[in-house]
């Protein structure tokens, strides 16, 4: 059941100091609306995963490590391979966050992360099949987040291509039952790059990739995923309040051009 | 000042009422100039005020308030009370009459889980539960007679008019009727006939409610059923 | 049962769809107010094959006490498929999909309960879909305004949602399930027409940003229309009781 979460005891002054400056054009840390907070990605830091990566979005730190591994297809897609996308807010990365199974905004953030993977295709499925309707390999895409200062969506999102498009495989064979490993890493086959682009509607203004005290006195929030052609493959939209369509045709265009913006960083990193 | 939706008509919540400068009453508020319905009611204007009588809701205490309520639990100093709110009540066992002294050793000996019980609302504010007393007259234990529960937002037509339904439902029933602001409704009658009668009554005011000659429907329906109401008794006496 | 095989076209040459509707046009909904008893407010929706039952408990008291907020009325709300709702029998265990949806769903209500008129209750919506064929989550919504207004819970207006989507590259309004399935895009959208925002918004799939636009003006259209029938069937409850308790007045007065 879902239910209307404890808000944080921010206190009343810091709430209306975080509205006005953002009505007056100016944000708590001094960015623009339309900028984001300084971002340092380093990928290939878990030798044991086939990918990894780690971002710094502002003051919120995110590891992201994906595993490749052998299983069985679904039934209704015999030739294609599986992609899990989970997602741990865990208790070290805020005093907000406890211990359990996974809370509707980890579900969530996780879901939104996988419909952009998924939708833009950006894994090539297909390329997954070692033995159709018998074994393919499985993408696990597994999201920790490791301080919660805000957007985490964002910089899972940048964690996950980052650690997708820097990651190393050893070509997979079906040899009679058993799965044998060819020497030599191949990269994942990626056709795309998907790129969330979160906003948050403070008062009557719109910011991208809000910061923690944002996230507390925002009305509601929309993420965005743009694909590398420019076009939306995921949205969802958070929050107690809502949008005006002017502003989702605002919310739109800037997505389009902060994702560009981001996603050349990305690729960059993964290069490196 | 311009009234928008049809007086005496049914509105829906987001209905646009009035603009203009007008007071706001039960269920209504107000966006810049233009007031807007709350809820699923009847609209009634009043002079400047407009109000929407709601159709259906619950009951929400109110200091003072007559209530009839279901205990649920006896603690150590008092009874938790179901009055049909958002919010349980407390009954303390300070607001019981009788002798101050000390302390009874068991509560239940007074009020049990599962009595009915008729006070008085005497405390209630947003920060705490309401606050009961049955020290008054006629407050108390309810042991005879049956208890009808309706939909607090027709207690008032229950009520009528200056009381004009509820002493026309005493006087053709031959019950005595106590009407709990919550929608408890406890009644007495010189028969389980005239109880069932006046049963029926209060059930049929509740279902239309915001029908017109809902009075007289009423007693016709009460003189076809053969009860004998006040007037024999006070003949009598 | 097995599963419906794949259409081999979602639109054909005339431009109508598999079920018969054109590109703008809705699914026959049926929406009915005050169907169940125990229930403080209840509806019922259907849109297509769609058959959703919304029962809606409060305000009550917050129990556990520790999720009351002190100002306030917390909005609960439970958004579940029924096992033999879909083509392929669900699992009763709550999905990831469930919980996703029970969180957007309660998100675009918030912002229409007057909730500070009750603090330290909870107001409790429980959606349950008999059946499903495409665009639950927006019939649940639609019903469980209705659900709430049901109940008396003071509110600043109905919330309506509908959904748009793509198939076969043109954008087309209410998929059905197949439609879903096999389409290129699917865009919830729930609004509230008074203070005009848009409370619920998911796409996935792929647009361009023109296609976006146009999908966001065809839902909120949609969303208009169906607005209306939400009053309609509020209404029209206490209209009939009040037709023929009159008419039963006046039949009488003329005997």
């Amino acid at each position: 059941m879902s239910f209307t979460p404890q808000l944080p005891p921010v206190a009343k002054l810091e709430q209306k100091t975080v509205i006005d400056l953002v009505a007056n054009g100016k944000r708590i840390d001094d960015r623009t609306a339309d900028s984001y907070r300084p971002l340092q990605i380093q990928v290939g830091l878990i030798e044991k995963a086939n990918g990894s990566a780690q971002v710094y979005l502002g003051k919120s730190k995110v590891l992201v490590g994906v595993k490749v591994e052998t299983g069985t297809p679904f039934p209704d897609t015999p030739d294609e391979g599986v992609l899990t996308v989970n997602a741990e807010l865990g208790p070290l990365a805020s005093p907000l966050f406890e211990t359990g199974p996974p809370s509707e905004q980890a579900i969530e953030l996780a879901r939104v992360i996988d419909r952009g993977i998924r939708e833009s295709k950006a894994v090539d499925m297909k390329s997954l099949v070692l033995l159709k309707g018998k074994k393919v390999q499985v993408v696990f895409v597994d999201i920790y987040i490791l301080d919660h200062d805000g957007n985490l969506i964002d910089a899972a999102s940048i964690g996950a291509l980052a650690a997708l498009a820097s990651a190393k495989l050893l070509k997979a064979e079906l040899k009679g039952d058993e799965v044998v490993y060819k020497p030599g890493l191949h990269p994942l086959p990626l056709n795309n790059h998907p790129v969330a682009v979160t906003f948050a509607k403070v008062g009557k203004t719109i910011v991208v990739d809000p910061v923690l005290e944002e996230e507390q006195v925002m009305n509601a929030r929309l993420t965005v995923t743009i694909e590398k052609n420019g076009n939306i493959c995921a949205m969802q939209k958070g929050g107690l309040s809502g949008f005006t369509q002017d502003e989702l045709k605002t919310i739109v265009h800037l997505a389009v051009q902060k994702a560009a913006e981001n996603r050349a960083k990305i690729l960059a990193a993964a290069k490196g | 000042m311009v009234i928008v939706a049809e007086p005496k008509q049914v509105v829906a919540p987001g209905e646009l009422l009035a603009e203009g400068d007008h007071q706001l009453g039960d269920n209504s508020f107000k966006v810049g100039t233009r007031i807007f319905s709350a809820c699923i009611g009847i609209f009634e204007v009043d002079g400047n005020r407009v109000t929407v009588v709601p159709l259906k809701g619950g009951y929400f205490p109110r200091v003072g308030d007559l209530v009839g309520g279901r205990i649920v639990d006896v603690g150590l100093s008092g009874w938790t009370v179901d009055i049909r709110a958002p919010y349980e009540a407390m009954l303390p066992a300070s607001e019981t009459p009788g002798p101050r002294g000390p302390r009874r050793r068991d509560l239940s000996e007074s009020f049990d889980v599962g009595d009915m019980v008729l006070s008085q609302v005497l405390a209630f504010d947003r920060t705490r539960d309401p606050l009961l007393t049955v020290k008054g007259p006629g407050l108390g234990k309810i042991s005879t007679g049956r208890v009808v529960e309706i939909s607090a937002a027709k207690i008032p037509r229950l009520i009528g008019r200056k009381g004009s339904m509820i002493s026309m439902l005493k006087r053709e029933t031959g019950c005595q009727i106590t009407v709990g602001q919550n929608g408890v409704v406890m009644l007495w009658g010189k028969s389980p006939e005239n109880e069932r009668v006046a049963v029926e009554a209060i059930y049929m005011v509740e279902r239309e409610a915001h029908t017109r000659g809902l009075t007289d429907r009423i007693r016709e329906m009460i003189a076809k059923s053969n009860v004998v109401g006040e007037v024999a008794r006070t003949q009598a006496a | 049962m097995p599963e419906p095989k794949q259409p081999e076209k979602l639109i054909d040459d005339k431009g109508i769809r598999i079920d018969g509707r054109r590109l703008d046009q809705l699914r026959p909904i049926k929406l009915e107010v005050g169907i169940l008893d125990k229930a403080d407010g209840s509806a019922y929706i259907e849109q297509g094959k769609n058959k959703i039952l919304v029962g809606v408990y409060g305000p009550r008291e917050a129990h556990p006490k520790h999720i009351a907020l002190p100002d306030r009325a917390v909005l609960r709300c439970r958004y579940r498929m029924a096992p033999f709702s879909v083509d392929e029998r669900k699992n009763p265990a709550p999905s990831r999909r469930e919980m996703e949806l029970s969180k957007v769903i309660r998100e675009s209500l918030e912002s229409v309960v007057l909730t500070d008129l009750y603090p330290r209750t909870t107001i409790d919506v429980f959606i349950e879909v008999l059946q499903s064929d495409g665009g639950s989550r927006c019939a649940g919504i639609t019903a469980a305004s209705l659900a709430l207004a049901d109940a008396g819970i003071p509110m600043r207006e109905l919330v309506a949602a509908c959904a748009v989507g793509k198939i076969q590259g043109h954008m087309a309004l209410d998929l059905s399930d197949a439609e879903d399935k096999y389409g290129e895009a699917d865009l919830p959208v729930a609004w509230v027409p008074n203070a005009n925002l848009v409370t619920l918004l998911q796409m996935d799939g792929i647009l361009t940003t023109s296609e976006f636009e146009k999908g966001l003006t065809m839902a909120l259209d949609a969303c208009k229309t169906i607005h209306g029938m939400q009053q309609e069937a509020l209404k029209k409850k206490y209209l009939v009781i009040k037709e023929v308790a009159e008419e039963r007045e006046e039949t009488e007065v003329v005997a």
